[in-house]
């Protein structure tokens, strides 16, 4: 047995000693997708790390600029597909702001209703996956079990199960009914009973508690450097949320609160996104409390969009952090540019700097609190 | 008011720049009996600072400002110092003026303050300083723009392919470029 490491804190590397290469990925299982991680190694000590990206590019911002804005929207699950209705809410709000469409608000509601599920989805699979990384198998059984209820929910409204296309310029495309809202009633009353378990089973273990706990310190010094959004922001004492900090939809009609742990390591980042389901709950029974009669749709809104010239920008609060979108029109019916901000790319960027003098089993760790989705980070 | 503080910091970068104005004058009330005369439509060269605040439920940001691409390092040190952080950096191509606009989004976290900062360089040789030494973040941003576009940020430390194929000789984002 390895003796125990006791002083975790990033090393002091002798920059002289003899170091090898380490090849992570892409085909590893701890980097989620195709990410390759090109690691100069000081024995068990990390003094370098350089991802390499671009395996899984598709060139989504030149599509853009081959199809009417409504022919894009598909392109919008195939980012972040494990919380896509996020970046379906984003581009739907650039163009209704480009193109100045009021949505009604029925259309509002289950936007943010639908979302909210989403996201819990993408936390539901970013903790079993997490604690996988971490040698934990079993939580991720039972983390996907819940999931299963958010994407059947999610199936019978959207008729998609990961890459939904279901907002529309305008509102959504379709209503949901009294099954989708009892069905949503209950999953939630079965999360909150499952939730203090996934504590018992997970959060309060001592395995846990040793690879997390001031492990992977990022200060908000270097958030700010590297624009880290999200869960990582959270985690290191901001608080910032797009949907608290630029208001959108109907987010100021919700009572609800913004998870924030100050101890800047792998942990708090563990702990922001346990929480925010909980405030992902509240919201959702609000809106299933408040959700007003009304149609879907804006009864005016244009089947092609032609925006007037110029630049707009749109931000939503996705599980990752904040995404934005800035088009930029010509007057016709194509964008003439459209850029993803997304903010998995802006969070890995500072993996290299955080990494370094760290082991590798405790990086891996760091690198899952980053919750990562290649898709969306090469785009 | 954070908008207004940047406003005046950023407001010395501002380029000023000619803008062409159409004025329309009316014509001369016409004596008794006379035909009216048609207004007559003057253009006029105007010089007006590049700094807009414009209005931001319809467009999404709160302050526009086109600076010189050499004041860019100063423009990205008065919004670090001001507690910015960067959004994204990106470019857009105009192939018909012959330049290519890099745009750079900062955001706050204390306060809704949206900056947009941009600049314009020469299509054929398109080269703007780095700010990657003020804003780590811009290291991966700029790379990806010289990527697709092929603009050249003198000062950054690696401009090697990035989410392109390591062999990649070409800028998809480019108007003129076809798959």
């Amino acid at each position: 047995m390895n003796a125990p490491v006791t002083d975790r804190h990033p090393a002091v590397l002798d920059r002289t000693a003899e170091t090898f290469v380490l090849n992570l990925g892409p085909q590893h299982p701890a980097t989620h997708g195709v990410l390759r991680v090109k690691l100069t190694m000081d024995g068990e000590y990390i003094v370098h790390a350089e991802p390499v990206l671009g395996y899984i590019h598709r060139m989504h911002e030149k599509m853009a600029e081959n199809r009417t804005w409504a022919q894009f929207m598909p392109n919008m699950g195939r980012l972040d597909y494990l919380a896509a209705l996020s970046y379906n809410h984003g581009y739907a709000m650039a163009a209704e702001r480009a193109e100045g469409i009021e949505v009604p608000e029925r259309a509002e509601y289950i936007r943010c209703i639908t979302v909210e599920l989403n996201r819990i989805a993408s936390h539901l699979l970013w903790f079993g996956a997490f604690v996988l990384d971490l040698g934990g198998f079993t939580p991720l059984l039972y983390a996907f079990d819940d999931r299963e209820q958010i994407l059947d929910l999610l199936e019978s409204v959207t008729g998609a199960r990961l890459t939904f296309c279901y907002f529309r310029f305008g509102g959504v495309y379709n209503d949901i009914d009294d099954n989708f809202i009892t069905g949503a009633r209950a999953f939630i009353k079965r999360l909150r009973s499952r939730m203090p378990m996934y504590h018992d089973l997970v959060t309060k273990n001592i395995i846990l508690i040793k690879r997390l706990k001031d492990i992977g310190p990022i200060s908000q010094e270097m958030c700010r450097r590297y624009g880290a959004t999200g869960p990582v922001l959270r985690g290191s004492g901001v608080s910032f949320d797009v949907r608290k900090h630029e208001p959108y939809s109907v987010y100021p009609e919700f009572d609800f609160d913004i998870p924030v742990y100050h101890e800047c390591d792998s942990m708090a980042r563990y702990m922001v996104r346990m929480d925010e389901m909980e405030q992902s709950m509240r919201i959702i029974e609000q809106g299933l409390d408040k959700l007003p009669d009304g149609p879907v749709m804006a009864a005016k809104a244009p089947k092609i969009l032609k925006p007037a010239k110029g630049d707009y920008y749109a931000a939503v609060e996705a599980a990752r952090g904040s995404f934005g979108i800035r088009v930029v029109s010509d007057g016709t019916n194509t964008p003439y540019r459209l850029k993803l901000r997304s903010p998995t790319f802006s969070n890995l960027s500072l993996f290299s700097e955080a990494c370094q003098g760290m082991i590798l089993p405790d990086a891996l760790a760091l690198m899952g609190t980053l919750d990562l989705v290649i898709p969306e980070i090469d785009r | 008011m954070r908008l207004e503080a940047i406003r005046q910091a950023l407001a010395a970068l501002a380029v000023t720049e000619e803008v062409e104005v159409v004025k329309i004058i009316p014509a001369p009330k016409p004596a008794e009996g006379e035909e009216a005369a048609k207004p007559t439509e003057v253009r006029e060269k105007v010089s007006q600072t590049m700094l807009f605040t414009p209005d931001y439920k319809k467009k999404g940001f709160h302050l526009d400002i086109k600076v010189l691409s050499a004041e860019l390092p100063a423009a990205a040190q008065v919004l670090i110092d001001q507690g910015f952080f960067l959004e994204a950096i990106t470019g857009v191509d105009w192939p018909k003026e012959r330049q290519i606009e890099v745009v750079y989004d900062f955001s706050h976290w204390a306060e809704l303050c949206r900056v947009v900062i941009r600049t314009r360089t020469d299509r054929d040789q398109p080269e703007v300083p780095t700010i990657s030494h003020i804003y780590s973040g811009a290291n991966w941003h700029e790379r990806e723009t010289h990527d697709f576009f092929g603009v050249k940020f003198s000062g950054h430390p690696d401009l090697s392919p990035f989410l392109l194929p390591d062999d990649a000789d070409y800028h998809p984002l480019r108007k003129d470029f076809k798959a």
